[in-house]
């Protein structure tokens, strides 16, 4: 039985990750700065990178539904393996709604997308600063779920392997593997 | 004798009859200055919501006509709403101390079919500059509707300067964008000239 995640699935999983642990502190910080070029300069980064996140999310979501996960570890209890799904899902449903919430914001506020300087993303609505101060309002809330869970989904990681001692990270982290295992 | 036409066109051969009309009651509410630029490399448009023309156009007597634009500046509508506190400022347009941007057609020329132009002189920021404004002339009914753009670099007239002057971030080229209605008074004889 496969007792890790396949390398494309854990090369989507750590990019993903890497991608959101850097633009979530970009998006606090430049949300703060007074107006001036790297202010427009940090939101554009901050939107590829959104951009990326969710292309390479449909990736794994894809990949998913295609190469079955690993199975958790027997030894993991029922609710326990109810709330680790619960969060999968919620993650998974975070990664897709907060890239378009950003996406409709954009369009809401006139300023639409243009993904590496390269490539302009069709505007989902037409400018309305009402309704783009709404957006906003939703991306940065549905950001701060997405930090909760992500606290839960480490925590826990970092609880089966480390107290529990179990196969649970070493699935997405198979270089961590005992020896003894 | 009063007042000067827009900056626009004449004589369609539309009109053609020497009872020409000469359109000189600009209908405000249904004309617009509007322009496009780049930030980051994103399309954004933006307009000026207050602004006042004086013109007297008639395509049959272009030596005659003429036009005088007068841009309310703090009235911008920069297309983000983030920047529209910003451009009022020094480094942009200093509206405290420049607060309208006027274009003085001096002369027209008809470029054939509805197509014709206005030279003269846009003042902005303190900075006075030659420029030739191509436009579209069409007349409907007593509405005389003229339709034009022009591209101007920022930087020229001092427009975002100091932090603002990298152009990878605000691009250097601007379009300004025209749309003036002006109904016509039917007249014989045109006006002499001021």
């Amino acid at each position: 039985m496969n007792k890790s995640y396949t390398k494309v699935a854990i090369t989507l999983h750590w990019l993903i990750a890497i991608l959101i642990l850097s633009t979530f502190p970009l998006g606090l910080y430049m949300s703060d700065l007074k107006f001036s070029p790297l202010k427009l300069q940090l939101y554009s980064y901050h939107k590829w990178i959104g951009v990326t996140i969710f292309l390479l999310f449909i990736a794994r979501l894809a990949w998913r539904l295609a190469n079955k996960p690993p199975e958790l570890p027997e030894s993991i209890i029922a609710w326990q393996r109810f709330a680790a799904h619960a969060v999968h899902h919620l993650l998974y449903t975070l990664l897709f709604f907060i890239p378009i919430t950003g996406w409709l914001m954009s369009s809401a506020k006139g300023v639409p997308v243009v993904y590496l300087g390269l490539v302009q993303l069709p505007d989902l609505l037409s400018k309305d600063k009402a309704l783009g101060n709404i957006l906003e309002t939703t991306h940065s809330v549905l950001n701060y779920v997405l930090l909760a869970l992500v606290v839960m989904h480490v925590a826990a990681a970092l609880k089966h392997h480390l107290i529990e001692k179990d196969e649970t990270l070493t699935r997405m982290m198979p270089w961590l593997k005992r020896r003894t295992l | 004798m009063r007042s000067n036409t827009l900056p626009l066109l004449l004589a369609t051969l539309v009109v053609g009859s020497a009872n020409a009309a000469e359109f000189s009651e600009v209908q405000t509410a249904q004309s617009k200055v509007a322009f496009d630029y780049k930030q980051m490399s994103v399309p954004l448009s933006g307009a000026f919501a207050k602004f006042a023309i004086q013109a007297r156009f008639n395509p049959a007597q272009l030596a005659t006509s003429q036009a005088k634009i007068d841009i309310d500046i703090a009235s911008i509508d920069t297309g983000n709403s983030d920047a529209d506190d910003e451009v009022t400022d020094k480094l942009w347009f200093d509206t405290q101390k420049y607060p309208t941007a006027s274009f003085v057609a001096s002369s027209f020329k008809a470029l054939g079919g509805d197509r014709y132009q206005a030279q003269g002189k846009l003042s902005l920021k303190g900075k006075t500059v030659d420029i030739t404004a191509p436009f579209t002339f069409k007349q409907n009914g007593n509405s005389g509707i003229f339709d034009g753009s022009l591209n101007m670099n920022r930087l020229d007239y001092g427009i975002g300067t100091g932090i603002w002057a990298d152009v990878a971030t605000v691009a250097n080229e601007v379009s300004i964008k025209f749309h003036f209605v002006a109904s016509s008074k039917q007249q014989a004889i045109v006006a002499p000239k001021d």
